[in-house]
């Protein structure tokens, strides 16, 4: 265990498990849809030039997020 | 036994339109990234003596879904038009895929899950057991290879059953409505399971891996800008080089069919003003657009949907989302942007991915500060004239291709500044969220590409030219045939228009020629040069060179040639694009604003750089 914090946080080469998440609404219902609920396994393989958004491998398929949406996202992170 | 139409459904970008196309042989257009169909296209084909009728919807991740194009999905499977659905899979994340799967079976049993990509899928190493998938989720499972027409055969049987079953009553259709998150996770729950029983990885993530390694040069943090401005450039380059040579040749071959014609209805005895106004009219500025506009367009095309086809397309608008971001703007807008460099109505239909109905909004009210296809070859011909220095050769044509795509740049940095603009002012409000699938790296079919765009951007400009550039040029001729006080209606209004043209750094006719190009961008040119040679006596055409005499004749200097080109970058759409605007927003209102915004922006560029220009000139 190593806290949770939100997906926005995590880096680059990074690998975490939902815990859940912090919106309502269609947001809420999108991310779902991609797959993102409690539980998930989420990697996060690339950031942005820019620095945001940042890409995600989500059960097979690579999903970037804004900073914004992704700090909606509760992850524990693995070492 | 009914007459039902079977739908098409899957998540965004498995290769239902590639699926489509190859059960009905027609020829939806296809690309490398979620969201490129976004109406639904239905199609039939006869099978063993039966005719079965396909429709190709969006593709969605959910049957809760509210976004537009996936909206249309759900709806479009909620109907009574919908007997039976096959839910198209991609091999490599069946797990993702099956939640939609457990979902439409939860409306009907009357489905067949098609699981495509297998091909990619085996080169990921990664083996999904078919026969286990059918038996757990119950309904017939066929796999397929659909770009290789693998499995196609299989599926049709398939089909043709379900046809047979499609007058099973379908279950209660409200349920979906009253579908709790316990539900979906339990559907979720459902489809991990089943994928971990039947999907196996053998090696690490291999595939994966090269598009990792792929993604980190494409959207690096140093190399990613670079390279977009490279590919940019080099797909130009590539254009002005290839598009050289065929120009010059259908020019003498068209004019050579001019002079034959105007010798031959001369000698039949046609009066001399009708075959002026038939030949040198209508004929001439089609031969026009055809040689001067087809080929960039043709070679543009093709190279476009090469990039498309390979899934570099959502990488650019991972890239620039920040600066959208910034601007208060969709990141998706990146894909409609792109859109727009083939056709600016295909991009504003495009703009049906983005959710948010501001965003929305901004994003079709922007799509025009992109060039279509239509207006690269003017640009290229104006640029390689005035500032590429030499008119011919590898290195003019580079050097054209690098300002060509600093234009570009240049267009992209006023979509953003009109985005920011909007979101200001009429638009206002904050972003809404989003978010943006990168699809693995494929590979394009590149013959057929060639084969299929280049022979469909012929037809296009051919029908345009028919439809739009002959009428053009005749109204042209008579405008410049018909004298008030000595003096053509032509140079009337050319007159007219000049006191305020040449504050924007042009003249009265290049006013005209935007004016009556409006129907259509490719032949804002051709007019032009129509019009100036309706003044003198020149009649050859031999090449750039000669092009580049007359626009000096006519007073052209490089500021003409800049403000040309920023008025040409930023000025009103075209009339598909207007009709289609009014068409997705609902009325004339935003058709108007998308008329003015442009129009405003390139004023004001043209107004600001004459002046600045006058300063020192």
């Amino acid at each position: 265990m190593n806290g949770s914090v939100f997906l926005n946080e995590l880096r680059r080469g990074q690998a975490a498990r939902v815990l859940g998440l912090s919106v309502s609404g269609p947001m809420r219902r999108r991310l779902q849809d991609m797959g993102l609920t409690e539980g998930t396994l989420i990697f996060c393989v690339q950031e942005s030039p820019l620095g945001d958004p940042r890409a995600f491998r989500i059960r097979g398929a690579v999903v970037a997020l804004r900073g914004e949406d992704a700090a909606k996202v509760l992850v524990e992170p693995y070492v | 036994m009914c007459d039902p139409v079977i739908a098409l459904a899957g998540n965004p970008n498995v290769g239902k339109s590639t699926i489509f196309n190859g059960l009905t042989g027609l020829r939806q257009h296809t690309g490398n990234w979620a969201g490129k169909t976004v109406t639904n296209a239905s199609g039939s084909f006869s099978y063993k003596g039966q005719v079965i009728t396909l429709a190709d919807i969006p593709g969605c991740y959910s049957l809760f879904s509210d976004a537009a194009e996936e909206g249309t999905a759900a709806a479009f499977l909620r109907s009574d038009d919908c007997g039976g659905v096959v839910v198209v899979c991609d091999a490599s994340c069946l797990e993702r895929n099956l939640i939609l799967v457990l979902q439409v079976l939860e409306l009907t049993s009357n489905v067949v899950v098609c699981v495509n990509l297998l091909d990619e899928a085996r080169r990921k190493k990664i083996r999904v057991d078919l026969s286990l998938l059918q038996e757990l989720l119950g309904v017939p499972v066929v796999g397929t290879e659909a770009t290789r027409g693998r499995g196609l055969r299989e599926l049709k049987d398939a089909l043709l059953q379900m046809q047979e079953n499609c007058s099973r009553k379908w279950s209660d259709r409200s349920f979906l409505e009253a579908a709790e998150e316990v539900r979906f996770s339990e559907l979720v729950g459902r489809a991990e399971k089943i994928a971990a029983q039947t999907v196996t990885c053998l090696a690490g993530r291999e595939g994966a891996d090269r598009d990792l390694r792929i993604d980190r040069i494409l959207t690096g943090k140093v190399t990613a800008f670079p390279i977009m401005f490279l590919l940019l450039a080099g797909i130009f380059w590539i254009t002005i080089v290839g598009a050289n040579y065929p120009s010059t040749v259908l020019n003498s071959a068209l004019f050579w069919v001019q002079d034959r014609l105007l010798a031959a209805a001369l000698g039949a005895g046609w009066p001399v003003p009708l075959c002026e106004f038939l030949i040198l009219g209508g004929y001439r500025v089609v031969a026009w657009v055809i040689s001067v506009m087809l080929p960039p367009m043709a070679i543009f095309f093709p190279l476009f949907t090469i990039l498309e086809d390979l899934g570099y397309l959502p990488r650019i608008a991972f890239n620039l989302d920040r600066l959208f971001q910034k601007c208060r703007a969709c990141g998706k807008q990146a894909l409609t942007m792109c859109m727009g460099f083939g056709c600016n109505a295909v991009g504003v239909m495009g703009c049906r991915i983005i959710d948010s109905p501001r965003e929305r909004l901004i994003a079709i009210l922007t799509n025009a500060f992109v060039p279509c296809n239509g207006r690269y070859p003017a640009l290229v011909a104006i640029l390689s004239m005035f500032f590429a220095g030499s008119f011919f050769g590898i290195a003019g044509g580079f050097f054209s291709a690098l300002l060509l795509a600093g234009l570009i740049v240049l267009g992209i940095l006023m979509t953003l500044l009109a985005s920011w603009l909007l979101s200001r002012t009429i638009l206002r409000g904050v972003p809404s969220s989003f978010t943006l699938e990168l699809p693995p790296y494929r590979k394009p079919q590149i013959g057929k590409i060639i084969l299929r765009s280049v022979l469909d951007r012929t037809m296009f400009v051919l029908g345009r030219a028919a439809m739009v550039a002959a009428p053009a040029g005749l109204l042209i001729w008579v405008l410049a045939n018909i004298h008030v006080e000595g003096v053509s209606l032509l140079a009337h209004g050319a007159a007219f228009l000049d006191p305020f043209a040449s504050v924007l750094g042009l003249d009265g006719m290049i006013l005209m020629a935007f004016l009556l190009g409006i129907p259509a961008n490719e032949i804002v040119l051709p007019i032009l040069i129509m019009a100036y040679m309706a003044q003198g006596n020149l009649v050859g055409f031999e090449d750039l060179r000669f092009l580049h005499q007359l626009l000096v004749d006519n007073g052209w200097t490089w500021t003409t040639a800049v403000s040309f080109l920023l008025f040409s970058l930023m000025h009103w759409p075209c009339s598909t694009t207007l009709l289609t605007i009014r068409k997705e927003t609902g009325g004339w209102k935003w058709a108007a604003a998308a008329f003015l915004l442009p129009t405003a922006m390139g004023l004001l560029a043209c107004f600001l750089f004459t002046s600045a220009a006058g300063l020192f000139v």
